[in-house]
């Protein structure tokens, strides 16, 4: 599977900034949107009704695809652009589990301090 | 999506309180469940392990950054890749850090309290998640120990 070699290869170098980064730009919002029905899509497809040209839509697909949300996949002889959603998963996953140990903590401090 | 977690907490005890029970290393470690070898100070890193039963292997560290009293306490500490016994000791100081903040301000019922973690960015991206999995046991059974300890102090 070519998105399981995907992974393997790129996530030991792939560090949580370039996922906050990739979402962190309204274009690439845009084509995180565009790219949510699970449908792949062509670069043409992905640049209409977008006022950038297509040479700008394909550097914003090179950042998505080094944050692994977006990957490269070949149709025939088309290529197209497909959504990965785990890489953001795996980060809202990562911070909702410290985020809930910090919510057990506090709630020791405030038993501590109060009684 | 924010890189940054933060928790606001009222207490109901004066500030003067909370400042002793985050600074003072041994208060510190009775709330967050660790035996500290030694106290705070700027610019010093504070070692211990974690009490709770099957982690006592982990070690705890902290790198003071600020203590401006009943005002701000910080420090940055690792996330290591993995809390199994298998893989340690570590080397923490390769580990990649994230900095706490604990904000203190008066009100009128006692101190509010806010708590900050930041530098989530600076994480790698595949290795957390498979620690989150290795530990969620752990924290459930963690969870379980204090319902037992706030039903036997009751």
């Amino acid at each position: 599977m070519p998105r399981g070699r995907h992974n393997n290869l790129a996530a030991g170098r792939r560090t949580h900034a370039l996922v906050f980064t990739a979402l962190g730009d309204p274009t690439r919002l845009s084509l995180v949107a565009k790219l949510c029905t699970g449908q792949p899509r062509s670069i043409s497809h992905l640049t209409k009704r977008s006022k950038l040209t297509r040479q700008a839509i394909t550097k914003h697909l090179r950042v998505l695809e080094s944050a692994g949300i977006v990957h490269n996949v070949r149709i025939g002889r088309k290529s197209l652009f497909k959504l990965d959603l785990e890489p953001i998963a795996e980060v809202r996953e990562y911070l909702g589990y410290v985020s809930e140990q910090w919510d057990q903590a506090l709630l020791r401090l405030k038993a501590f301090v109060e009684y | 999506m924010d890189d940054r977690i933060e928790k606001r907490i009222e207490l109901k005890a004066p500030i003067s309180r909370v400042w002793r029970a985050l600074t003072d290393y041994r208060e510190f470690g009775e709330w967050f469940g660790v035996k500290l070898d030694g106290p705070f100070a700027v610019g010093e890193v504070t070692r211990g392990h974690i009490t709770h039963p099957g982690y006592e292997h982990v070690k705890w560290e902290g790198l003071v950054q600020k203590m401006e009293p009943e005002r701000l306490f910080s420090f940055t500490w690792p996330h290591p890749k993995s809390l199994e016994k298998e893989g340690y000791p570590l080397d923490y100081s390769k580990e990649p850090r994230t900095l706490v903040e604990f904000r203190l301000e008066e009100t009128a019922g006692g101190t509010l309290l806010v708590v900050t973690e930041s530098g989530f960015d600076k994480l790698p991206g595949d290795r957390r998640l498979e620690s989150f999995r290795r530990n969620e046991g752990g924290w459930t059974e963690q969870m379980k120990n204090i319902e037992n300890y706030a039903a036997r102090k009751a």
